[in-house]
């Protein structure tokens, strides 16, 4: 059998200041960087606004591309290039805009601003040939089988999409998006010499191809942020009613407060770390809520489960023997799923960044805050009202059946610590 | 073997037969790998932001409708008491549900009540206006109200629908958003560029043919009204023509034109039978939009255009008139819209013109194009990470827990295999958010495993034998793994019901994985064991 540990035997309630420190400190670390950055970073789904994300054949000059954004008056507009471990040379940019005006203005307005200033400085559109890094699959469709490179006598408008999607599928998956050399088509099945000189003969090589566009309306914005917060209220609410009824509503109370806790210090690392807030951070926030909440339970099951058995030993003690039993557990779990969220990190690719950002800080916190925070509150609480209702009526966690005679004389030996 | 976990053993199999089926064997019974491939990815559908395309919000502008109702309500209104000869010093529409009707003649006055009661009252209240005793305020019912924007939020869904399939994109999925604020949702997989599906949604698509009043148009509108000292005559509007259009489309027409029109419509969008872009027969590098009339409006045409014989005819969208040609003879069921059109343009617009005028204007809110390259992208991401974790966390197991760890193993499996069967067939799509779902799945998965087998652990530690450690050890973590999965769910519940998009894929995913695991880590797991246990002898040690 390998082990982890053998008998751990830690005294986590005696530590329990040094927790509430670390805990204040992270807490702080998080308002200072979030107020030094003006507030809150949100995403343009809170925000509102347009994001454009562009993949250039060659790497972009982003002085060039600044300046030539300025001549369009789009001069407040930001550029954040993207590059990731699996993808160190993306030459690929996101250029976004907080949306100005609204009202009657078309939502698309600074998309097409956009892309008329890189047309602009990449010149694109020479002649009028159309772009090939910029065609659909019906329009590619479309020109061959009006072309009929093939000579096809039957169903060539199947065929013929059939070799578009093909072809585009090749410019998508293996060039990302961006062909620079119309040779490089000969490698997809079914492109003959003639379908390849007919496509380089009528189509121009774009410098770059539009990835990804993203607009919100401000109205979008507000609701989303609205909706987002109620969510997360809600969710917390439900879980309280859950552990109230399933534990007391003191276990319910501190594990809420402990996970409400660790979205805070996420938020503050989110902050520290220059990521900002979207709809699937939000997603991730609130599955570390669940985690959390998670690890919380399967030591107040413990808990409630040891109360039971060791009548004699002060609360504090159960507490602490209860965290070392399940000490293991914790950090198996918590390892592996750890371990899970970081290749997600760093192989999730640009989609993925902020949310698995969230979960790797969200998993350490949330681990850390249910030993380091919500069984200690438990602890207080006995501790508290043992010393303050000497004749208590009340009862410990799970011990509905015992007398309260019983009860009372268990937790005043807590209040010795 | 026990007969008990024999049938045990032969329900896993049948559940797990069936989920692979699910996935793989159908719609086409396999026969090569490719088929599998096929059926597969016909099985997991993939959403927008994993296969590329746009995704569109917009707002239908109810009130529109509402203030609509209303116009026509004091239109009908004043035709009534004129017919009847009620005076009264004024009848107007105050906003968009509320109709003010001032000084009725007392001695007429209860007939005026008598029409409202009769006509009116199922629609509209009528109460004495507030601050003047003369006056009457007439207000749109709630349940009016209620209707109106049933009746235009399903007009203008199934208008719009009928716009899009008729474009020809693949699986289009156009739906109400939300549950307020009256929002379409609009998805075109695969749908790289927005800009034509978009020019077609929004086109109002409304075709009125007006009887031009004034012989020649004007330069202005200004130039018009001083034309008729200033107030137009009954019945009649000014309507511009349409340069701008034509500015827009690249050969700017100088200076603007202004027509004065006879209000009522001859015939309008709603009365065509079919409309086909053609080739310009004079111009064959432009294109015009020919329609043809039904029987009904036909039988109208016929008798107007031969009394109006010498005189023009508007025809005029969306409230700019394209042409006014002169009517040379009697024409029955046939006209044409000429314009600066390209042969896609005019190809939209007969499309427009025969999918129907939407009944309010719309808004776009959101927009959000995946390109094809994005989406192949995030997921190779999503799935090298999905199989590397799984790797990692397999390879964990075995070293640690031996063959308790591929009993692990398997069941995170099953519950993989159960999760994606379960999407398949409740049609979900799988996001990114989704592929999320399922690590998170994974790790809570792992989680449950850990539990048993250290609770299991803990038993043999003190001294019990394998069979009884193994019955404990579930016993003894059920508790637990049941409270924190219905924790989870419970949240995930809220995601659910008040997430959209992202959340809700993710919330989906969450909970099918969840009650997935329920099923593998403790009922398949301890079954395994069970078989395992009855296959050795009593004092044998458990590989944990």
């Amino acid at each position: 059998m390998i082990e982890l540990f053998k008998q751990p035997n830690i005294d986590w309630m005696g530590k329990a200041k040094y927790f509430y420190a670390l805990s204040g400190l992270l807490l702080l670390a998080g308002i200072v960087s979030i107020v030094s950055q003006g507030g809150i970073r949100y995403g343009l789904d809170f925000k509102g606004g347009t994001n454009v994300d562009v993949r250039f054949a060659q790497p972009p000059n982003i002085d060039r591309l600044r300046s030539g954004l300025a001549a369009q008056g789009l001069g407040n507009s930001e550029i954040q290039s993207i590059s990731d471990i699996a993808n160190p040379n993306a030459n690929e940019v996101v250029i976004s805009l907080e949306q100005k005006g609204q009202g009657d203005q078309a939502l698309d307005v600074s998309k097409t601003q956009i892309i008329n200033a890189l047309n602009t400085i990449y010149g694109a559109s020479n002649g009028s040939k159309p772009d090939f890094n910029a065609a659909t699959p019906t329009s590619l469709a479309a020109f061959l089988t009006q072309r009929d490179p093939l000579l096809l006598s039957t169903n060539a408008g199947d065929r013929y999409s059939q070799l578009a999607k093909k072809i585009l599928d090749y410019r998508d998956r293996n060039k990302n998006g961006v062909l620079t050399n119309f040779d490089d088509l000969s490698n997809v099945n079914g492109v003959t010499p003639a379908v390849q000189s007919a496509v380089k003969d009528n189509f121009t090589l774009g410098a770059f191809a539009i990835r990804n566009v993203e607009i919100v309306g401000p109205k979008v914005g507000a609701e989303l942020r609205r909706q987002a917060i109620l969510v997360t209220l809600y969710a917390l609410a439900g879980m309280l009613v859950y552990i109230a009824f399933r534990f007391e509503w003191v276990y319910g109370a501190a594990a809420v407060l402990a996970v409400f806790h660790d979205v805070l210090i996420t938020i503050g690392f989110l902050s520290l770390f220059r990521f900002e807030i979207s709809l699937t951070v939000i997603a991730a926030m609130l599955t570390l809520v669940g985690y959390s909440m998670n690890d919380t339970i399967v030591i107040f099951d413990r808990i409630r489960e040891n109360n039971r058995l060791l009548r004699r030993e002060s609360f504090a003690d159960v507490v602490n023997k209860s965290i070392n039993q399940t000490l293991s557990r914790t950090l198996l779990t918590s390892g592996l799923t750890f371990l899970t969220v970081l290749v997600l990190f760093l192989m999730g690719g640009q989609v993925l960044r902020a949310f698995s950002f969230a979960l790797v800080v969200g998993i350490v916190v949330g681990t850390y805050s249910s030993f380091g925070i919500a069984a200690p509150m438990v602890v207080a609480w006995n501790r508290w009202r043992g010393q303050g209702l000497a004749t208590s009526t009340g009862s410990a966690a799970g011990s509905k059946t015992r007398t309260s005679s019983g009860a009372s004389g268990r937790l005043a030996p807590a209040g010795r610590r | 073997m026990n007969p008990n976990l024999k049938w045990k053993a032969l329900f896993i199999v049948a559940v797990i037969l069936f989920c692979i089926y699910v996935l793989i064997g159908t719609p086409k019974f396999p026969t090569s790998v490719q088929d599998i491939k096929d059926n597969f990815s016909h099985q997991i559908k993939l959403g927008l932001d994993l296969q590329g395309g746009t995704h569109l919000i917009l707002q239908v502008q109810v009130q529109e409708a509402i203030a609509q109702e209303t116009d026509q309500t004091v239109d009908r209104l004043i035709g009534q008491l004129r017919a009847k000869d009620i005076h009264y010093d004024e009848i107007r529409r105050v906003d968009d549900t509320h109709i003010l009707v001032r000084n009725i003649d007392p001695a007429q006055l209860s007939t005026f009540r008598d029409i409202v009661t009769a006509q009116y009252s199922n629609v509209w209240d009528m109460s004495a206006a507030p601050g003047d005793p003369s006056a009457y305020l007439l207000t749109l019912r709630a349940a009016a109200v209620a209707q109106i924007q049933d009746q235009t939020m399903q007009q203008s869904l199934e208008t719009i629908e009928r716009r899009i399939n008729a474009l020809g994109l693949t699986e289009p999925t156009i739906q109400l958003h939300g549950r307020k604020d009256n929002e379409i949702l609009v998805q075109l997989p695969g749908e790289g560029d927005p800009t034509r599906a978009k020019a077609v949604i929004q086109a109002g698509g409304q075709l009125e043919l007006k009887l031009v009043e004034d012989q020649s148009s004007y330069s202005s509108e200004s130039d018009a009204l001083a034309k008729h000292g200033g107030v137009l005559p009954p019945n009649t509007e000014l309507v511009p023509g349409n340069s701008e259009r034509r500015a827009a489309s690249g050969t700017p027409e100088t200076g603007e034109s202004w027509y004065l029109l006879s209000r009522a419509p001859v015939v309008t969008g709603r009365d065509l039978r079919s409309a086909t872009e053609n080739r310009n027969t004079n111009n064959p590098g432009q294109f015009e939009v020919n329609f043809t009339l039904s029987g009904d409006a036909a039988k109208r045409f016929g008798p107007f255009t031969e009394q109006n014989k010498g005189r023009q005819m508007a025809i005029v969208l969306e409230h700019r008139v394209y042409s006014a040609p002169v009517i040379n003879g009697r024409i029955d069921d046939s006209g044409m819209i000429e314009g600066n059109f390209s042969q896609e343009s005019a190809h939209d617009l007969a499309l427009v013109l025969r999918a129907g005028a939407l009944p309010a204007s719309i808004k776009y809110l959101e927009e959000r194009t995946v390109g094809p390259s994005l989406g192949a992208d995030s997921i190779r991401h999503g799935v090298q990470a999905s199989v590397l974790s799984l790797l990692v966390v397999m390879i964990f197991m075995l070293f640690y827990y031996r063959l308790s760890g591929a009993n692990a193993v398997l069941a995170l499996i099953l519950n993989l295999i159960i999760l994606l069967a379960v999407l398949a067939l409740a049609g979900a799509v799988l996001t990114l958010p989704g592929i999320a779902g399922v690590i998170l799945t994974i790790g809570m998965g792992v989680d449950s495993n850990v539990l048993v087998f250290e609770r299991i652990r803990e038993e043999l530690r003190n001294g019990k034998s394998a069979a009884s450690a193994v019955e404990s050890g579930f016993a003894k973590a059920f508790l637990t793994i049941i409270d924190t999965h219905v924790t989870t769910v419970v949240s995930a519940f809220f995601l659910f019901l008040f997430g959209t998009g992202p959340i809700r894929g993710f919330a989906i995913t969450l909970t099918i994985g969840l009650i997935a695991n329920v099923f593998t880590a403790i009922y398949v797991s301890k079954t395994i064991f069970q078989y395992h246990l009855s296959k050795m002898d009593r004092q044998g040690q458990l590989s944990i």
